[in-house]
């Protein structure tokens, strides 16, 4: 067994875990788009990360590919961490503004604002078709080609290959080409419709890592003070 | 068209059948044609036992090689910061108009092609113009002809560029 600290618990993991394993095992969320447990560890997406090390001397990691390790200090929710990950779903979201998976997660983390221009290209290039193609399918059929701006995911030629058996596991793991979300204001990539609604119908995502897990569902961690006030003075009205 | 697969297990064999001589035996098939054809790289595949895809990766990452059949020559015209500034942009055009293609294209006889490059690190002399790994420093719109010239009428000088 493996002694580590995470946020500031002492925990363990086991032989061969990650980081973002040992997380998990302990109840800890960490958002993860690219990382999928029947795959590979590929650390595309940035979104798990996480702050290891102590005092000033710390540095960022993709917790999905950094080994647990005896006496490793990590902090999942520090400022640093939390405003990491909400760049990088604001990124990712420029990218493909169509991703329900995305819009759910960026209103999740309360990601309110979208400063990037949308480029529509439906892809985040978080390879997980690539991999389930490669390691479940096994048929290697698609593929990354070209680099830099001009990166797409493709089989060779862009035509139909013996290789490829139209399985549709690519499609089914892709977190992009699904419908859009169609709630009230379905223009915008962002819009946070969801979470003003009541009761919200995305799981929210609590900074404070609240133990309590229905943290949706008594709002008061997204409601406005006064609204929860006056919950909680009508119920003495009637018991009056 | 090459469609042979003897011609490319015949370079294959030059190296060893191992994955770690994938870019060795691409880079003597695009010395050798010019391009990568599909054959060569479905051979490859074959041999080396690497998936196609994977190939296709690579060979799509690298500037080196090509995909699609390349001209004799491959004329690379500077658009770095300080070629840009210097004008490279108009040799660029001059290049286009003369060639008859755009950037990225290869003429209809298959002797030149065209390309761009970011930056190639000597500043100092440019705007760079590079030949076949010629260097041609500080051009102007008037000295292309003169260099495509040097190019076109390769057969005449024993295949050999005529002297600056």
């Amino acid at each position: 067994m493996i002694k580590m600290l995470i946020n500031n618990l002492e925990v363990q993991a086991e032989e061969g875990y990650t980081i973002l394993d040992t997380c998990k095992f302990y109840g800890l969320e960490i958002p993860t788009i690219c990382h999928n447990d029947g795959l590979s560890n590929y650390g595309a997406c940035r979104l798990c990360l996480v702050e290891i090390g102590e005092g000033t001397n710390t540095k960022m990691v993709s917790s999905c590919t950094y080994p647990a390790q005896e006496g490793l200090v990590v902090h999942t929710d520090t400022r640093r961490v939390l405003e990491t990950r909400k760049m990088m779903i604001e990124l990712m979201l420029s990218t493909a503004p169509g991703s329900k998976i995305l819009q759910d997660m960026a209103a999740k983390m309360g990601v309110k604002q979208q400063r990037f221009e949308l480029r529509n290209e439906e892809c985040m290039y978080c390879g997980l078709c690539v991999r389930i193609c490669a390691e479940q399918m096994d048929a290697r059929a698609i593929g990354f080609q070209n680099r830099g701006y001009q990166r797409k995911i493709s089989t060779p030629f862009d035509v139909k290959s013996k290789e490829c058996r139209l399985c549709g596991a690519c499609m089914y793991i892709c977190p992009a080409c699904q419908l859009r979300c169609q709630g009230p204001d379905a223009e915008t990539a962002i819009c946070s419709g969801c979470l003003d609604m009541d009761p919200t119908c995305v799981d929210v995502y609590d900074e404070l890592q609240c133990w309590m897990y229905d943290a949706g569902e008594c709002g008061t961690c997204i409601r406005k003070p006064s609204e929860v006030a006056d919950d909680i003075e009508e119920p003495k009205e009637k018991n009056a | 068209m090459h469609n042979d697969p003897s011609e490319f297990e015949a370079i294959i064999e030059r190296h060893s059948s191992e994955k770690q001589y994938l870019i060795p035996i691409l880079q003597d098939i695009q010395s050798q044609f010019n391009y990568l054809p599909p054959v060569a790289l479905a051979t490859v595949s074959k041999q080396l036992d690497i998936p196609m895809i994977d190939i296709i990766s690579v060979a799509s990452f690298y500037n080196a090689f090509s995909l699609t059949p390349r001209g004799e020559h491959v004329v690379t015209v500077c658009m770095g910061t300080a070629c840009h500034v210097r004008g490279g942009p108009k040799i660029l055009e001059e290049f286009e108009r003369r060639l008859k293609v755009p950037a990225g294209g290869t003429t209809e006889n298959k002797q030149f092609t065209l390309e761009t490059v970011a930056c190639l690190g000597c500043c100092a002399i440019g705007p760079v113009v590079v030949v076949d790994g010629d260097y041609y420093a500080q051009q102007t719109i008037g000295k292309v002809e003169s260099v495509l010239k040097k190019y076109a009428s390769k057969e005449k000088n024993n295949g050999k560029p005529r002297e600056n």
